[in-house]
């Protein structure tokens, strides 16, 4: 293979910076207080909308009276949900191939009817943020209460009210699965172990809160909108859409992300309602949501009750697996992407990692007047992990086997590849038992057993808990795109290159911090043979980078990654077309390296890319008559083999529980991973710590408390508990690598790795530790008050 | 009408202080805090803001050398005093070592709890200069980061202290 071939990009390129931690270039500028995140941007003439929002979980909207409000210094004008609905067409959100879900008509501004606590009710536009809100105090609603459906649990009772009229009951979507004899392996088990798991509703919490300014003029009938999105073509699609305007004349603009994690990735009805406020009044409108409303209104997450069984031989070996799913969405599913992809995810990866022939799962995604949930960072995967994790180390316990040895037995081996889960997901090329080897010695199991027993004679309970796991990533359009949605499951990527060898690269994916415009420029800078620093990514603007999908289900490095590789790999090819004329020398003895055309047997430099570009851009006279330099070229990949590109990895948690306040200190975490190629080993590790820490959140701290009226009862920062840095410990991350043989590059996603695996390592680890007292936890957050309940001492 | 009845905050008052080394003087609500002056009044749109509540630590300033919650205390509370934020505390090299060793370990992810963590972890430098990883968790258990799980900023507030303390010795 020669250095530059047209069949295959090479990895191992001279000046490859594949593999390596290089430093993220855009981080510099966030490091001295110079990002640009939606709030720092301040148009001519841009008003502040503000939300005056119900209190009410439920309830009917008798009358509005603005007068007063209207009166309020600052005060532009204030709008109701009747008046809003008259200027934007409403969404629904289902997919065609989740079959059956179904779900009410939704306006921006809630028009009839508030159905949750916090749903906007009136827009006041105001010159100030704060003179909004004094006038938002002013505006009389009268309200009459409705029946509050607040629990998943009796949602589908016969005597429950049912709370969209157009629907027949409360039940959004159902889902049932099954393969083999379920009920013949459950009863002729030697060991049948059973387990209700309730995984309570957390949130996001990112440190920005969502934030969109739109700047409708009606000279050109142009929509630009600045936001804090994971998916700005998606966005751009929905706007045009429901506003009735030409997709070309709409544009979405992102520039820094405050986090997002799944947050950013839906259409919120407040942020909606900005953008048709923009369009009604026809100058920019800026919408921050404040902490208060983040609770109430960001996407909620998980809220799943499992009441599951797992049927396990004499010998350790798991023979069936059966389950219930229930979840509770709030009163819409979120549009494009559902509120059902969570439950559907459960079915489809549980217990995954092993060799299940028997398995039976059925999911109920139910309406309730809660706030309303969707995808979050890691979809599904915890919950499925909670459950075949936690019904594993359940089973060892009563088999008296170790946890390792357990997991050895049914896991996939790892010369099994390909192959089908019992629910069809396809495995190119997991490394299960690699993986597990390697955590056994990275975290040195035998010893920290060792020192668990030792302890555990001083009255020192410490438990270990483990947690395999696999993880969807490069998701394929049977994601969403086969279900209807205008969602780019394809990226592209567009280079060019300037008059002074600079590479300018626009991408179709976008940055929220995990590295995106870094890794790209890695992958760029060795598939062209330039310095990383020549490299200039662009993102996160649909007037300028080519059509994509974003940055959700870890798609960023393995789709777009790829499209720049192969991009990178053509402009190299037809900057060497343009050298090839100039030195009158055959093609494929050149290369290019380190931003000089070089002798591909020798390496000797023969000319450099500014060069190149000067004759082709200054003097193309020189060329012969036919030749035609092509410097700007554009790649688009979408993976065609498997829908998904799973991934594996395991998790292990080594903690002490204190027996008499039934507090947990969590005192080491360990991952390893299988992402394929690593772009970028330092990124990765962040990303599966940053993953990790929101897991363990889930494990031990965050809830989303509601009462029986449907409010939420901690919905501020000081009583939604998030991992603080006192409470966490180091955490050690390994990998091993098996590439993709899906692209060139043979890379897989790693975003949701960390999330996916934490909360059920804590729970084993809690668990093992409770284990001489024959106590039990299964439910999350693992609060101290649930430790003691399980002690007996609450 | 203008609004009266609802008890807030009313009018504007003269703020004078110095903001980055620079002198100010600006007209500006009572009721604003200093987190929001610094946005609107003045665009040091590096100080963030997150929760509004005192919890999130994003708006962390200085205020006369001391680091306080910007979301917390009124700009008119400021006057006379000193405020510092992360773009004069940049541009002086006062945090230089800091952001160096942050963005070779990849100490932050969004960037948005950055400048506020800068701030924390420059005076805990300066106060604590022989912290271990356990001082620092307990000193930046103030500031929130969703990004990073924390590991990676604890490395590099390790690093900087590790590598002060070997320039003191020689």
């Amino acid at each position: 293979m020669t250095t530059h071939s047209r069949d295959r990009w090479v990895l191992d390129r001279p000046n490859s910076y594949i593999g390596r931690s290089v430093p993220r270039p855009n981080a510099k500028r966030l490091l001295e207080g110079r990002g640009n995140f939606v709030d720092d941007i301040v148009l001519p003439r841009m008003l502040h909308v503000v939300f005056v929002r119900s209190p009410y979980a439920h309830a009917q909207i008798l009358s509005i009276d603005t007068t007063a409000a209207q009166t309020y210094r600052g005060v532009i004008a204030v709008v109701t949900g009747a008046q809003l609905a008259e200027r934007h067409k409403p969404w629904v959100g289902v997919l065609k191939h989740l079959q059956g879900i179904v779900s009410p008509p939704q306006y921006a501004i809630a028009v009839e009817k508030a159905c949750w606590q916090g749903e906007a009710v009136v827009a006041i536009l105001a010159k100030t943020r704060a003179e909004g809100e004094d006038a938002a105090e002013a505006v009389k609603i009268q309200w009459q209460e409705l029946p509050i459906v607040a629990d998943a649990q009796t949602a589908l009772d016969p005597d429950t009210p049912v709370i969209h009229d157009s629907l027949e009951n409360n039940l959004c979507w159902e889902r049932n699965f099954a393969a083999g004899d379920v009920d013949q392996a459950f009863e002729t088990a030697a060991v049948v172990v059973e387990e209700t798991f309730d995984i309570g509703r957390h949130t996001g919490v990112t440190v920005e809160p969502r934030s969109i300014v739109a700047d409708y003029q009606p000279g050109e009938n142009k929509l630009t909108v600045y936001q804090s999105t994971q998916a700005p073509h998606m966005m751009q699609n929905v706007f045009a859409k429901h506003l009735g305007l030409d997709e070309g004349d709409v544009r979405v603009v992102t520039k820094d992300v405050g986090g997002s994690f799944g947050i950013k990735v839906h259409v919120y009805a407040d942020e909606f309602a900005t953008v048709a406020l923009s369009r009604m009044f026809q100058r920019p409108i800026k919408f921050i949501a404040d902490r208060l409303e983040s609770f109430v209104t960001d996407i909620h997450a998980r809220d799943h009750l499992v009441k599951a069984r797992m049927a396990v031989s004499k010998g350790g070996t798991i023979q069936a697996l059966d389950f219930d799913d229930l979840t509770g969405i709030g009163p819409y599913s979120m549009y494009p992407r559902t509120s059902g992809i969570e439950a559907n995810q459960i079915v489809n990866l549980t217990g995954g990692a092993y060799q299940i022939e028997n398995y039976r799962a059925t999911t109920k995604v139910v309406f309730q007047n809660k706030n309303v949930m969707c995808q979050y960072r890691a979809v599904g995967h915890p919950v499925a992990c909670m459950i075949a994790e936690g019904l594993i180390d359940e089973a060892a316990r009563q088999l008296r086997m170790d946890p390792v040895e357990i997991r050895r037995l049914n896991l996939y081996p790892d010369d099994g590849y390909p192959c089908k889960s019992v629910t069809g997901m396809a495995f190119e090329n997991l490394s299960h038992h690699q993986s597990l080897d390697k955590l056994l010695d990275m975290m040195d199991y035998d010893s920290l057993r060792q020192e668990q027993a030792d302890l555990q004679k001083r009255g020192v309970y410490r438990g270990i808990g483990l947690a395999t796991f696999i993880e969807v990533t490069n998701p394929s359009p049977m994601f969403y795109g086969v279900g209807g949605a205008a969602i780019s499951a394809q990226d592209g990527c567009t280079l060019r290159l300037d008059a002074k060898g600079n590479v300018f690269c626009a991408t179709g994916v976008t940055e929220q911090g995990q590295g995106t415009e870094t890794i790209i420029a890695q992958i760029v800078a060795t598939s062209v043979g330039v310095a990383m620093e020549k490299v200039r990514v662009i993102t996160g603007d649909t007037e300028v980078t080519p059509y994509g999908g974003g940055t959700w289900a870890s798609r960023g490095c393995g789709i777009a990654g790829e499209a720049a590789g192969q991009a990178g790999r053509v402009l190299r090819d037809n900057i060497l077309d343009v050298a090839s004329v100039i030195l009158q020398t055959e093609v494929d003895a050149l290369d290019i390296q380190n931003g000089n055309v070089v002798d591909s047997v020798d390496g000797n430099v023969l000319t450099t890319l500014d060069e190149v570009a000067r004759v082709a851009y200054y003097r193309p006279d020189t060329f012969p008559e036919d030749f035609q330099s092509e410097l700007v070229v554009t790649r688009h990949y979408v993976p065609r083999d498997y829908p998904f590109a799973f991934t594996n990895g395991i998790q292990a948690s080594y903690l002490e529980v204190d027996i008499e306040t039934g507090l947990i200190r969590l005192l080491k975490h360990w991952c390893v991973e299988d992402c394929g190629t690593v772009i970028n080993p330092q990124l990765v590790d962040e990303q599966i710590r940053g993953g990790i820490v929101q897991g363990l959140g889930a494990a031990l701290f965050e809830h989303c408390i509601y009462d029986t009226e449907g409010q939420l009862q901690n919905g501020t920062m000081a009583d939604y508990l998030v991992p603080m840095a006192a409470e966490l410990p180091d955490i050690d991350c390994a990998h091993v690598v098996s590439m993709t043989g899906s692209s060139e590059l043979g890379a897989k996603g790693a975003g949701e790795a960390g999330t996916a695996g934490a909360p059920a390592a804590v729970m084993n680890a809690l668990n093992d530790a409770l284990t001489p007292f024959n106590a039990r936890v299964t439910a999350v957050p693992l609060t101290p008050q649930k430790v003691l309940e399980a002690l007996g001492i609450l | 009408m203008m609004n009266d009845s609802l008890g807030v905050l009313e009018g504007d008052s003269e703020v004078h202080l110095t903001v980055n080394g620079e002198l100010v003087s600006e007209r500006v609500p009572v009721r604003r805090n200093l987190a929001d002056f610094l946005r609107l009044d003045l665009g040091l749109t590096g100080t963030h803001v997150g929760c509004e509540h005192g919890v999130c630590g994003a708006c962390t300033v200085r205020l006369d050398g001391k680091i306080i919650r910007g979301c917390l205390i009124l700009a008119i509370q400021a006057n006379g005093k000193r405020v510092d934020t992360i773009e004069g505390l940049s541009d002086d090299g006062h945090l230089e070592d800091l952001q160096a060793a942050f963005h070779a370990r990849n100490s932050l992810q969004c960037g948005f709890c950055t400048p506020g963590i800068l701030l924390t972890a420059a005076e805990l430098i300066e106060t604590q200069p022989d912290a271990d990883r356990e001082q620092i968790r307990t000193y930046l258990s103030g500031n929130y980061c969703r990004c990073t799980g924390y590991h990676a900023i604890v490395d590099a507030i390790e690093s900087v202290l590790r590598s002060n303390q070997e320039k003191s010795q020689t």
